[in-house]
């Protein structure tokens, strides 16, 4: 059976699009509520972050919501507790994003199963290093058949992203350009080299570009070299708390218009 | 003979190290390990360093029999004296030393992290005499407490960048400088100020504060006509100064080290510093190491009087030598190491930073027989604690 993940990279004729927010934000139970939102719209997969209090690889956005996540009181088991029913609400493949004290204080073992229990497809651990994966991590991935997603970033050296390729990841994370998560997208020729460049080089992984992306036209155009685009500060910026699952819907929509 | 204690090939002590580090560092953080060590024993950098050292620093600094306190403690007891180096402290021997690697590299800009303003106003001092420019990152919090030693840096002309993240202190500023380092990668070179990091930084700061223990057996063989004492003792933060006085006493078995850490209000008084005590094993800033976490991998707010100390993780050579029982750690509080701190003043002369107060507030926790030789690492100054003595009072 081909993994959840898997299926999305089939459907090639449409723009694929990974929408990240921070879980327990805006409000504690609000995980659920966005997760259901997300099911009704046309997003491909959705990639939920486990708050941290000190994500490194994050920009503002990400820092404050998971900032607020945690004053609003959430934690692992919790989250856990409220993805029970995950694969009832939601067919789409979904990732967990954290770092790895998250994953190496819960017990790597432990939070693999977990993970498995309710459903989830993988996961995105931004500051595990390729020699740590495969030392301490990728047993309890294989076992509890869980995706792995490296990042890549426009420094990363051929070699370098062709070694990640045969670690069969649910897809390359490619980081769009040197920086934290949340910046701003400008269209350059560099940016389009690196696009190029990576599609020139026809990886059995999909790739999705994700950091700084937060409307229509660039969505666009990294889906005319990769496989999809992640979109995380400018939706967590978008939620009303007020009305929450509009909200989601609106923005959804907003990232799907060409207008 | 136990287990030697060194550093593998992928940055490890034992089960501590390695480099945990976003993607986006990656290149940094392979070119540092690619060339850190062709880079520091090359002879022309090694004379450039050694002079520096000796003419600008003011090394070696002093070995001193401090009589009136080995009379107190019943044991001979030498101090170190850090303090008497240029800019106050043993931060200036790293700071020296990863400037002029930095100029190697060909990076024009510096950035830096600081707790109590030492390793920031070293690193300000460094890139003042090599021509660099230099940014410093400073917890808001820390700022407003070390408010001359901020003065201090913007004198020398360097920017100080308030971190207003996490809990505004010295962990917030580490990560503050790691993401500015993301986004700015490719001029600019971080000098982290203690053995903490993702490998190569534990070593290669190792490295340089190693010229402590280095002076100190050669000044034991002019006192005491040997190279080892019985002890030496230093207080633990991230924990460099430690570092570089054990550095060549790490695998000579007959000399106890002696980690003294932060207890703060104490160590089961929810407010402290005492990461080996309270720790468990976790990554913090780029390496596996013992850090203050909740349950759930979240990293705990430290206390402690002293900025310096304010840490909630150590270096992974220091959690190496607690989890291995190479070191021998201690707890002080806040009030035991002030109490410590006006002692050394009244008995030598000597005003220490409060960091190193909590040093020598260990001396009364150790049982010493008459005939041992102790060197306590007299790691800084304590200039910049005046208002911390003042505001305690009892002097």
């Amino acid at each position: 059976m081909l993994h959840r993940i898997e299926n999305i990279f089939r459907q090639q004729e449409k723009d694929k699009l990974t929408i990240y927010f921070t879980a327990g934000y805006p409000k504690l139970d609000d995980t659920q509520t966005i997760i259901k939102a997300l099911n009704e719209t046309d997003t491909d997969i959705i990639e939920i972050g486990i708050p941290y209090s000190d994500p490194l690889a994050d920009g503002e956005t990400i820092q404050q919501t998971s900032h607020q996540a945690l004053e609003n009181g959430m934690n692992l088991n919790l989250l856990f507790e409220q993805l029970k029913d995950l694969r009832q609400i939601t067919d789409k493949p979904v990732f967990l994003m954290g770092y790895c004290n998250n994953v190496l204080k819960y017990g790597t073992e432990k939070f693999c199963k977990q993970c498995a229990e309710v459903g989830v497809d993988g996961l995105i651990l931004p500051d595990m290093p390729i020699l740590e994966y495969q030392k301490q991590f990728a047993p309890y991935f294989d076992k509890y058949g869980l995706k792995n997603v490296f990042l890549i970033t426009p420094k990363t050296s051929e070699e370098r992203i062709r070694a990640i390729d045969e670690l069969n990841g649910g897809f390359i994370y490619m980081v769009s350009s040197a920086a934290t998560t949340g910046g701003s997208w400008q269209e350059s020729p560099e940016k389009t080299a690196y696009l190029q460049r990576i599609k020139n080089m026809k990886l059995k992984t999909p790739q999705m570009v994700g950091f700084g992306i937060s409307d229509y036209p660039a969505l666009r155009l990294v889906n005319q070299f990769t496989d999809g685009a992640i979109v995380g500060s400018a939706f967590l910026r978008a939620l009303d708390p007020d009305k929450l699952e509009q909200s989601v819907k609106d923005f959804i929509s907003l990232m799907r218009s060409n207008k | 003979m136990a287990q030697k204690i060194a550093i593998d090939e992928n940055g490890y002590y034992g089960d501590f190290g390695g480099a945990y580090i976003p993607e986006l560092l990656h290149p940094n953080i392979e070119e540092l390990r690619n060339s850190y060590l062709d880079i520091m024993t090359k002879p022309d950098f090694q004379e450039k360093f050694k002079l520096l050292l000796k003419d600008y620093v003011g090394r070696p600094t002093p070995l001193y029999l401090a009589k009136k306190l080995s009379e107190k403690y019943g044991a001979k007891i030498y101090l170190k004296r850090e303090d008497l180096n240029h800019t106050g402290a043993h931060k200036i021997n790293n700071a020296i030393g990863q400037a002029l690697v930095a100029k190697e590299l060909g990076k024009k800009k510096i950035i830096a992290e600081t707790g109590a303003g030492q390793h920031g106003v070293a690193t300000a001092t460094a890139c003042a005499l090599l021509g660099m420019e230099c940014t410093v990152f400073m917890g808001e919090k820390d700022m407003e407490r070390q408010k001359p030693n901020v003065e201090r840096m913007k004198i020398l002309g360097a920017k100080v960048e308030p971190a207003r993240s996490g809990s505004k202190t010295l962990k917030d500023a580490t990560n503050e400088a790691m993401r500015y380092w993301i986004n700015n990668p490719e001029d600019t070179h971080y000098i982290i100020g203690s053995v903490v990091g993702p490998h190569p930084y534990p070593d290669m700061v190792t490295r340089f504060q190693s010229v402590i223990s280095e002076e100190m057996m050669n000044q034991l063989q002019e006192h005491e006509g040997k190279n080892n004492p019985d002890y030496v003792i230093a207080c633990v933060g991230g924990g460099s100064n430690a570092a570089g006085a054990f550095y060549h006493y790490l695998n000579e078995e007959d000399v106890k080290l002696i980690c003294v850490e932060a207890a703060g209000h104490g160590v089961d008084s929810g407010e402290t510093a005492a990461t080996t005590a309270k720790g468990s094993d976790g990554v913090l800033h780029g390496s596996k190491t013992l850090l203050m976490q909740s349950e759930d991998g979240q990293v705990t707010e430290p206390y402690s009087i002293s900025a310096g100390l304010d840490y909630p993780g150590i270096g992974p050579l220091h959690a190496h030598l607690f989890k291995s029982k190479r070191g021998i750690f201690k707890y002080v509080t806040d009030e035991q190491a002030m109490q410590a701190g006006v002692e050394l003043s009244k008995l030598e002369g000597i005003i220490p930073a409060v960091e190193s107060a909590h040093a020598l507030a260990a001396l009364s926790q150790i049982d010493f027989k008459a005939s041992d030789v102790v060197v306590l690492n007299l790691s800084g100054r304590g200039d910049k604690d005046l208002q911390t003595y003042i505001n305690h009072g009892s002097y």
